[in-house]
């Protein structure tokens, strides 16, 4: 039992780095703020929770797990909302999008094709 | 082979990935076009340090480190959140900044051609009335 758990913590502490290379590596190579955002808050994110999970199940004690899991929570919380407003910003001051994108809700009406 | 061996490799190896992963973010951090792009990276960086310091919380096993990353999650959430305030409220995109600063350049320029060409004249009509 004690094996299998360890066994599961170092797959989902593999698992987690390789999303945070994923996440940067769509950092370098997406072509506009907003597609890097997209690789960024999602597969970052995800990257960083895998890996405080694996921290969780891999501690003993219950006061090291439900830190842990609140701190999961607490990023899932927060990365959203901070990525939301930063593209809003962003796109609210003028940043545009890249060429080959091929829908833009947020513009006005009477530009939109 | 048991599992701790195991959790070992798994722990070098995400290590080195999240390394790797860290000095990407970096290259796009210093070559970043833009403002928001370099506060994306700052927002990446700070999740992989959070990873780091997983990583590093299995692989000493103090428990303390829980709490930093906590923390630093919630310093992270705060600066995102600052710059992204910062950027609605210079209202200007990167392009705007520099259009405008060529614009005063030019007028700069503009301005010192006409006072040099005043001052010639001048000069011209000082000889001229000394002769």
């Amino acid at each position: 039992m004690n094996e299998i758990v360890t066994l599961i913590s170092a797959a989902l502490l593999v698992i987690g780095s390789l999303f945070a290379l994923v996440a940067s590596v769509g950092l370098v190579r997406l072509p506009d703020l907003y597609t890097r955002m997209h690789a960024a808050s999602k597969a970052g994110t995800m990257g960083a929770c895998l890996m405080l999970i694996a921290l969780a199940i891999h501690a003993a004690d219950f006061g090291t797990m439900s830190r842990a899991l609140a701190g999961v929570v607490f990023f899932l919380l927060t990365a959203p909302v901070s990525s939301h407003l930063l593209a809003k910003a962003s796109y609210a001051v003028g940043y545009r999008l890249h060429s080959s994108s091929v829908m833009d809700d947020m513009a006005p009406k009477d530009q939109a094709k | 082979m048991s599992a701790d061996i195991i959790l070992d490799y798994a722990v070098t190896l995400a290590l080195a990935t999240l390394c790797l992963a860290f000095f990407v973010t970096i290259y796009r951090i210093i070559k970043g076009p833009t403002l928001p792009d370099r506060i994306l990276g700052l927002d990446m960086l700070v999740a992989i340090a959070i990873g780091f310091i997983a990583v590093i919380g299995i692989k000493t096993g103090f428990t303390l480190y829980v709490d930093v990353a906590i923390a630093l999650g919630l310093v992270g959430f705060l600066a995102t959140v600052a710059f992204a305030r910062f950027v609605l409220s210079r209202g200007k995109t990167e392009d705007d900044l520099l259009s405008e600063a060529r614009e005063a350049a030019a007028a700069a320029r503009r301005e010192a051609k006409a006072a040099s060409r005043a001052e010639n004249r001048e000069r011209q009509h000082s000889t001229r009335s000394g002769q």
